[in-house]
């Protein structure tokens, strides 16, 4: 019995369900600040395709697009 | 009734006057700071994760998945672990990484552009347009139901009132030019949302007495049943809400195919998902967004899932009847029905309004894939030319994917939220999935590869939802009058088999073969897409 659950299959599944949490909260905070290398490339990079996009959007969907 | 009415206004103007506030915000962030000035971009990793996980978890989850797990228990917990895992930390760190790169080096802005340009070829284009097109109003419409099932239960009201009134409301947002949520408003919601789900954590343990009091006493609760009140249950499988079912029964094999593959892998392979990565700014943005998104979403599905077992507990406790009986046999209401009966009316209302606006953003995002689906990726591709009429064809796509989605809301029977948002997922998995993962991962793979998994998984998975798969083809009706009976093949398991079990693998094994024995893609292309990954 783990946690008042007898079946080791759904006792399983909810620890599994934190230690996921776990690893993605892990992951975050070792890699916080990493991938940042080049950010300003990468943010021009973005930047272009957003343009690309709201171009898109108002020619071909007639959608204008708030968020700038 | 009048004080209920006087807490629901208060609640919806500090809603309405924070969705102001914060739009306010995020319009003066915009013009002060250039638009186009680097500094001005970054995205807040908070606001990137819980704008994603707004999209991702919609009324559908938390609705139709929580009241499901009412029905199939704890075990449903496994699609929470899939959820994080794979949707979040698989789709983050290695998918998300990677489209976000591939997208941009192709130019590519929807999804089934994306896939087309990665492996050179129109058809690629305009059959996933079409796919999505023709299969995302099923996805809309078990939104809507979603949404309208909470409105008629928490404020008593008519289900087709509540149905057709959120039509015309969300009809009129599209319309009004709101088709594409504002990111802050999404995290907005994603923080209420979060707040919201965390309280009711805390709720339903205080309920039933504790974590391991709790759950054990959802444990014991099959055997202090009726047996009369679970016997369809058990006689398919079911043992018992913390329990998993007899293996490769049919209610296994719902569980696990349906609910927990379909939704939990299929995910990856969402249109509006992929979309989404290429909005991200750099790396760093992703690396951030894993450690609130895994959060989140641990909060959001795994809060449903248990209250929505645990309320079994809870309903056996005051009524003497499990959840199902106090619901009519409609797992959809299960959540909604426990809300209003459990927890004060503040915070029912709360609820709704927050989980409304989450199916706004949702559904909007739907609406406006499906009308990029039809007007760029079909219309313009087949016929060739830019802008101009494909803007007709756009917007008509997007009113006809209303109209449709609020017909199926109309005739889609009880108990299908959860069911209908999994056959959906698992229409993605079978058509896309393999030719997705290979675009990001296998440089080798080729067009004739893809293609032929591509349309061999598509024709599999809907064969299989027509010709085979139990609780669609019953409903559609098709095979029945084609053949006379329900299903082609009657013999167990197979009409309880989710089509992602028989799509996937094939389309995946085709595309290898197919890809080995065809020409390697040009060099030129495979340096275009993965310059810089």
């Amino acid at each position: 019995m783990v946690l008042g659950i007898e079946d080791p299959w759904v006792w399983g599944a909810y620890i599994g369900c934190i230690l996921a949490m776990l690893l993605c909260v892990v992951y975050g905070a070792l890699n916080w600040n990493k991938g940042g290398e080049d950010e300003e490339g990468q943010i021009k990079e973005e930047m272009e395709w957003h343009k690309k996009e709201k171009e898109m959007e108002e020619k071909e969907l007639g959608i204008w697009d708030e968020e700038g | 009734m009048a004080n209920d009415i006087l807490v629901l206004s208060i609640i919806v103007l500090i809603y309405l006057a924070l969705v102001i506030y914060v739009g306010y915000v995020a319009w003066r962030r915009t013009k002060s700071a250039d638009d186009y000035m680097v500094a001005g971009r970054t995205t807040h990793p908070f606001i990137m994760a819980l704008s994603y996980g707004a999209t991702f978890i919609s009324t559908a989850a938390i609705v139709g998945f929580g009241g499901t797990a009412g029905v199939y228990g704890m075990g449903l917990l496994w699609l929470t672990f899939l959820n994080i895992l794979v949707g979040i930390f698989i789709a983050f760190v290695f998918f998300g990484k990677r489209t976000r790169k591939i997208g941009h080096n192709l130019s590519a802005l929807t999804f089934p552009e994306f896939l087309s340009k990665r492996f050179n070829s129109r058809f690629i284009q305009y059959f996933s347009g079409a796919v999505i097109f023709l299969g995302m109003p099923l996805y809309a419409a078990v939104v809507l139901i979603g949404m309208a099932r909470f409105v008629e239960t928490t404020l008593n009201i008519n289900y087709n009132f509540a149905l057709v009134a959120l039509a015309v409301i969300v009809a009129l947002y599209v319309i009004f030019g709101g088709i594409r949520g504002v990111m802050y408003t999404d995290a907005l919601q994603g923080t209420i949302m979060f707040v919201v789900m965390a309280i009711l954590l805390v709720a339903i343990y205080w309920i039933t007495g504790g974590v391991i009091a709790g759950n054990e006493a959802l444990t014991n609760l099959v055997n202090v049943v009726p047996a009369k009140a679970t016997a369809t249950a058990t006689a398919t499988g079911f043992t018992g809400w913390t329990s998993m079912p007899t293996f490769g029964s049919p209610f296994w094999w719902t569980l696990v195919s349906t609910l927990i593959l379909g939704v939990g892998i299929g995910v990856l392979s969402q249109p509006q998902l992929a979309v989404r990565f290429m909005t991200v700014k750099s790396n760093k943005e992703l690396n951030r967004a894993v450690l609130i998104g895994g959060v989140f979403i641990f909060l959001m599905t795994g809060t449903a899932f248990i209250v929505g077992a645990l309320s079994n507990v809870y309903f056996f406790d005051s009524m003497g009847k499990i959840a199902m009986q106090v619901v009519g046999g409609n797992a959809d209401k299960i959540i909604p029905a426990f809300i209003a009966m459990a927890l004060p009316v503040w915070f029912a209302y709360l609820f709704m309004i927050t989980l409304l606006s989450a199916a706004m953003s949702t559904l909007s995002a739907q609406f406006h894939v499906q009308g990029t689906a039809l007007g760029r990726d079909v219309y313009e591709t087949v016929s060739g030319k830019k802008g101009g009429a494909s803007v007709m064809v756009a917007r008509l796509g997007i009113t006809v994917a209303v109209v449709i989605a609020v017909i199926l809301g109309f005739l889609l029977p009880a108990n299908i939220i959860a069911v209908g948002t999994a056959m959906w997922f698992s229409i993605t998995a079978g058509a896309f999935l393999t030719m997705y993962a290979f675009a990001c991962f296998w440089k080798r793979s080729t067009k004739a590869g893809v293609i032929s998994g591509l349309v061999v998984g598509t024709v599999i998975s809907l064969f299989w939802i027509v010709f085979e798969y139990k609780k669609s083809a019953e409903a559609l009706g098709i095979c029945k009058a084609l053949t006379g009976q329900s299903v082609l093949i009657t013999a167990q398991p197979w009409p309880t088999v989710d089509s992602i079990v028989i799509a996937l693998p094939i389309a995946f094994i085709l595309t290898v073969v197919v890809s080995l024995l065809t020409k390697p893609p040009s060099k030129e292309l495979i340096d275009k897409s993965f310059s810089g990954v």
